[in-house]
């Protein structure tokens, strides 16, 4: 037997690509803008939402016969910031740089759509077990994106991955700096993540056509 | 010649590569099956001959802008001449050769990569090859420094051209300039190749740090850091363009010539560039007018920036070559005429006062240019609502004769 039935697969697999969080349904464009410059944090940051995301559907799901609909979103947030302040005391203990560089927007995962999103859509109507899926899932999608524009930002804006220097040293001139070649100023600045979010909606919906919306 | 093409294009109809093959052929020749009767409008003035005609308009100023490069790099190692003489120390063939091959490769990159992905587009989408990038592959070497490296400016061309322009849908679609487009992703992902008082000579960067080192500041350059002393330009040479400053946009004098064209052939717009000026006199005059009032202390750092005189602004930097040549650029710029008004105001008001706060780079041009080619729909959506209000004003108050019956028929038999 298999460890998941179809329908679970599909729980996971579905957000990653044709029903992306960010670049079909373009939620949670905030932090993919800001924190991408570096790989690290991008890194961090799905980590942080998934955990955020997994546990708060579960904790939603177990709740959500004896929530009554009127003060549900309240609830939400009860959920969700108890969540939040795990993971960023947990960051600021073990991780205390990257916590810095992280800064507001380990709170602001609160305000995630993302988040409030799946609790309204899923949580609310099914079981632990799928809704713990779909959070790793929707979480994974927005990880994934968050990972590919901190690749290209970190690789084109600072010439590293993870901080190491792949490219060669600019100061010394190693590697590919010393036949001339410059890091690129504009990928650290948030409106390259706009525009390299832009090039992956375009290429995903150019592979796939059926994603394209009706005008 | 002609022929033999109208030959070759019907071969190879309908295949991949016929966009590509269309587009050369109908750079120079008119193709054979264009109408010859009917009512179907025949100008000469097609998209091909409109960015023909601005090209011309900016052959002076590439050609100026190589002798200047020569003279601004011998001239940074010798010393300036004392007697200056046009055809002893600007024309001459030493200046001519060394502007040659420093800014003919930067003609190539441009149209070179520009064109290549036009073409790869073109293939793509199967349709025709557009034209737009004529007059842009022009404008990109003239409003860079003249030192650039090539790949830069490749990966700034492939930039500009695809998310400037394809994203949009291509030639006409486009929100912003691209030549503008491309060089605002220079400046922001290459700061150091764009500003300071290395750039703008040839050779200067290499020599930095050595015992040869030479420098060329601009005049902004040198009002930015509170050193308007020791500019040692007179105003002939900011008007005739003898100073350092990106490729083409020095010779105000040229750039002058080159509107007067563009306006005679009615290619450009003289409301745009008209109200462009006299936005920026205004700014400058208010600049001008805080300074004069004593509102600004003489230690703050705009304060020679600010006091410089109001009309100055048009001689340096390239306030003139944008108004001119960038502004004027009808897909991006307003359509309505008094939109044009508008647009061209605050294009000159936004230059000089970006010019004159920018902390890290004494011009604001383009960005100027790009901030208003944003608002330009804007603009014109107002226009035309504000004349639809006042045409239904002006129905509401008119008086509507009843219809004479007489005048009816003798209409009806004049139409017939």
């Amino acid at each position: 037997m298999a460890l998941l039935s179809k329908k679970d697969t599909n729980l996971i697999l579905d957000p990653l690509a044709d029903n992306n969080p960010i670049t079909i349904q373009v939620l949670g464009i905030c932090s993919a803008l800001a924190i991408t410059a570096e790989l690290k944090a991008s890194v961090v940051m799905a980590v942080s939402v998934m955990f955020v995301l997994a546990m708060g559907n579960v904790a939603i799901s177990l709740l959500r016969n004896v929530i009554p609909s009127k003060i549900r979103i309240i609830v939400q947030l009860v959920v969700v910031a108890t969540l939040v302040i795990i993971v960023d005391q947990v960051l600021k203990a073990f991780a205390y740089e990257l916590s810095k560089t992280l800064s507001v927007f380990v709170g602001l995962i609160i305000t995630n759509c993302i988040i409030m999103g799946r609790f309204e859509a899923f949580a609310l109507g099914n079981g632990p077990w799928k809704s713990f899926l779909d959070g790793i899932g929707n979480a994974a999608g927005y990880g994934i994106i968050l990972v590919i524009v901190g690749f290209f930002r970190e690789l084109l804006g600072s010439g590293t991955l993870f901080g190491f220097k792949v490219l060669g040293d600019p100061v010394t001139k190693t590697g590919l700096y010393s036949i001339g070649y410059e890091n690129n100023g504009f990928m650290i600045i948030p409106p390259a993540a706009l525009i390299v979010v832009g090039i992956i909606i375009w290429v995903q919906r150019s592979r796939n056509r059926s994603l394209i919306e009706e005008a | 010649m002609k022929e033999k093409l109208h030959q070759l294009k019907l071969k190879y109809q309908g295949k991949k590569m016929a966009p590509a093959f269309n587009a050369l052929h109908t750079f120079l020749y008119t193709p054979n099956d264009t109408t010859h009767s009917g009512g179907h409008v025949r100008a000469a003035d097609d998209l091909k001959r409109t960015m023909n005609t601005v090209i011309m308009a900016l052959v002076p100023c590439l050609l100026f802008g190589m002798f200047n490069a020569g003279y601004q790099h011998y001239s940074a190692i010798n010393g300036f001449p004392e007697n200056f003489d046009l055809f002893e120390h600007f024309l001459t063939w030493d200046n001519f050769w060394l502007g040659l091959v420093t800014v003919l490769p930067l003609v190539i990159v441009s149209y070179g990569v520009g064109l290549a992905i036009e073409f790869l587009f073109a293939v793509i989408k199967g349709h025709e090859v557009e034209e737009g990038y004529l007059v842009t592959g022009m404008l990109v070497p003239l409003i860079v420094p003249v030192d650039t490296p090539l790949w830069m400016l490749a990966i700034a061309v492939a930039f500009g051209v695809v998310i400037g322009k394809e994203v949009f849908g291509g030639t006409g679609m486009n929100i912003l300039n691209p030549a503008l487009t491309i060089r605002a992703f220079l400046f922001f992902a290459y700061p150091t190749w764009m500003s300071g008082d290395k750039v703008w000579v040839h050779g200067a960067v290499d020599r930095a740090g050595t015992a040869d080192a030479i420098s060329g500041e601009t005049v902004l350059g040198f009002l930015a850091q509170g050193n308007a002393s020791e500019i040692s330009y007179t105003l002939s040479d900011m008007f005739y363009g003898f100073i350092p400053g990106s490729v083409g946009e020095t010779s105000k004098l040229l750039i002058l010539l080159g509107a007067l064209f563009l306006i005679f052939s009615k290619i450009a717009s003289w409301r745009i560039m008209v109200s462009a000026v006299i936005g920026a006199l205004t700014m400058g005059l208010i600049f001008n007018g805080v300074v004069e009032a004593g509102w600004l202390p003489e230690y703050s750092k705009f304060y020679e920036l600010m006091s410089f005189d109001f009309w100055k602004h048009l001689l340096v930097g390239g306030l003139a070559f944008g108004i001119v040549f960038m502004a004027t650029d009808p897909v991006t710029g307003s359509q309505t005429n008094r939109g044009k008004w508008f647009y061209g105001f605050f294009i000159g008001l936004l230059s000089v006062m970006i010019r004159v706060f920018n902390p890290g780079y004494p011009e604001g041009v383009f960005l100027a240019i790009l901030l208003m080619n944003v608002f330009a729909p804007t603009i014109d959506h107002y226009v035309v609502r504000g004349n639809i209000k006042k045409r239904l004003k002006r129905l509401k108050t008119a008086t509507i004769y009843p219809k004479n019956s007489d005048e009816v028929d003798s209409l009806k038999t004049e139409t017939a």
